[in-house]
């Protein structure tokens, strides 16, 4: 049984009247990768981000290694962040730094090197990792989505943190991209032993590599287990959900 | 009513602890050295040009309705005196502020409220990197130096300004336009002007960058937050201007 990582425990959160997370409780263990699934708009990357720490929660607990994260001040959540990865929807690159400095800069920043050429060789092995290499120079507004989401990875993963959340890595991707993006999840989790949680709407994607599905439903997670224990269940929502993912899938290739 | 006062009093405590963060981190290192030098020069020397041209034509037109006034009484060389401790009082810290504003203010709020809005500053944040230290801090800094350097460039500039209309235009005599000019100036006008400058550039990047981190709601935000912005800083520093100047005069006697 591996051990959890991260816990999050009946957490609120709301934006004025609309309320978002309604006593979302989730754990997420060491090693595994955890998918969460859901509609669009029912809060999956609130969920991310109040597990970062960019969020508070309004009321409930979110252990890191039994460090509650709702409570940190802002120079604690600074300590705990070196211990997560995080690649944002967009990749959210800094389009006014070239790929090299954007890698760079939670090297810089988080480990404090200062080497140049030590800086540099990391870089290239960063971008070899995600079978970008050469693209130093360039910069985010240069590249196509996907290129933009590998080095968005590159620099999640460049301070080797334990743990990596990707908020919709393969969305507005096409097939082919989406899979090399789920092919780079699983290195990270299985090479370079990061735990992952992901957040996707790829249902296929999903079932392919995720060790655990967690359904995200009404500020709920309304169900929790491994794709086979998901594939055999009778939760209404989840079978509703994964039968009209697959159905939206098949005529898309059709 | 009640809601709008609500609000109110909740922005102007969210600024007052951004203000006091801000005060605060001034004097933590690391002190980011090759940003400031470049905040510098983007603020600085890439301002001189449009800065010397908006003091040039203010001495100018200072100086012809001082002398058409001054010329009823036959005093018209004391133009000079009244020029130059205009200029360095008021008109040059205030000129170089407001054209500052205008010119860096707005961009430091679109630039912060861009990378807003695209995700930019919650990467920084999840990569442990405080956005009000590696983006604020050098701007504040670069804006307390330059904004003086460049208000000693403006009062040159806009005495000369002065002297051109008078000499050239107005036929005063130049020598004694000169010598009343040099007689009457005092240094404590034109350091009381130098503090004067630093302060603006305090100001106005804290209001700049403040609004540009509050930022949301996509490129129309950022259009009403710069504006709002360029709008608060120039109440603000005409607003500083007169409590520095009555402290001045209070407790300095000038």
């Amino acid at each position: 049984m591996a051990e959890t990582i991260v816990k999050v425990r009946n957490v609120y959160k709301s934006f004025g009247e609309h309320k978002i997370l309604n006593g979302v409780d989730l754990d997420i263990e060491e090693g595994k990768i955890t998918a969460v699934i859901g509609k669009s708009g029912t809060g999956k990357s609130v969920l991310l981000k109040n597990i970062i720490g960019i969020l508070k929660p309004d009321s409930g607990e979110i252990f890191f290694k039994d460090r509650d994260i709702a409570k940190m001040n802002e120079r604690e959540l600074l300590e705990i962040r070196k211990n997560i990865g995080y690649l944002f929807q967009d990749a959210a690159l800094f389009d006014f730094m070239s790929v090299e400095d954007n890698i760079k800069f939670p090297l810089v920043e988080q480990l404090g090197m200062k080497n140049g050429s030590e800086l540099s060789g990391r870089v290239a092995e960063l971008l070899d990792l995600v079978e970008l290499p050469g693209i130093e120079k360039k910069f985010p507004s240069e590249l196509s989505g996907g290129m933009r989401k590998r080095v968005g990875l590159a620099r999640a993963i460049a301070v080797r943190p334990k743990i990596v959340l990707f908020d919709e890595p393969t969305t507005g991707l096409d097939p082919i991209l989406a899979e090399s993006i789920d092919g780079l999840i699983d290195m990270v989790n299985k090479e370079l032993n990061m735990t992952c949680v992901v957040i996707s709407h790829d249902i296929a994607s999903v079932f392919r590599h995720a060790d655990k599905i967690a359904l995200l439903y009404d500020g709920v997670i309304q169900f929790c287990g491994t794709p086979k224990d998901a594939l055999a269940s009778n939760h209404e929502v989840l079978k509703h959900f994964i039968s009209n993912s697959f159905r939206c899938a098949a005529s898309e290739t059709v | 009513m009640v809601e709008f006062i609500a609000r109110f009093l909740r922005s102007l405590r969210r600024f007052l602890q951004f203000f006091t963060d801000c005060c605060r981190w001034l004097f933590c290192p690391p002190f980011r050295f090759g940003q400031i030098a470049e905040h510098i020069e983007k603020i600085g020397l890439q301002s001189v040009p449009i800065v010397a041209l908006s003091v040039f034509t203010t001495g100018m037109i200072l100086s012809l309705q001082l002398i058409n006034i001054m010329y009823i009484f036959r005093a018209e060389t004391f133009a000079g005196a009244a020029v130059a401790i205009a200029m360095s009082r008021e008109l040059a810290p205030v000129v170089t502020a407001i054209v500052l504003i205008a010119k860096n203010g707005s961009a430091m709020t679109a630039e912060i409220g861009s990378m807003k809005v695209t995700e930019q500053i919650s990467a920084m944040e999840t990569m442990a990197v405080s956005p009000l230290r590696y983006l604020v801090v050098p701007r504040i800094f670069a804006s307390i130096l330059t904004f003086p350097a460049l208000t000693a460039i403006a009062n040159a500039v806009g005495v000369y300004g002065g002297y051109f209309v008078a000499a050239h235009v107005m036929g005063v005599n130049s020598v004694a336009y000169n010598h009343t000019m040099f007689f009457f100036v005092d240094p404590d006008d034109i350091w009381t002007g130098l503090v004067k400058a630093a302060v603006f550039g305090f100001i106005v990047t804290v209001i700049c960058c403040y609004h540009g981190l509050q930022t949301s709601g996509g490129a129309k935000g950022v259009g009403r937050r710069t504006t709002a912005a360029v709008v608060l800083s120039t109440v603000a520093i005409l607003v500083a201007d007169y409590i520095m100047t009555f402290l001045f005069i209070r407790f300095l006697g000038m």
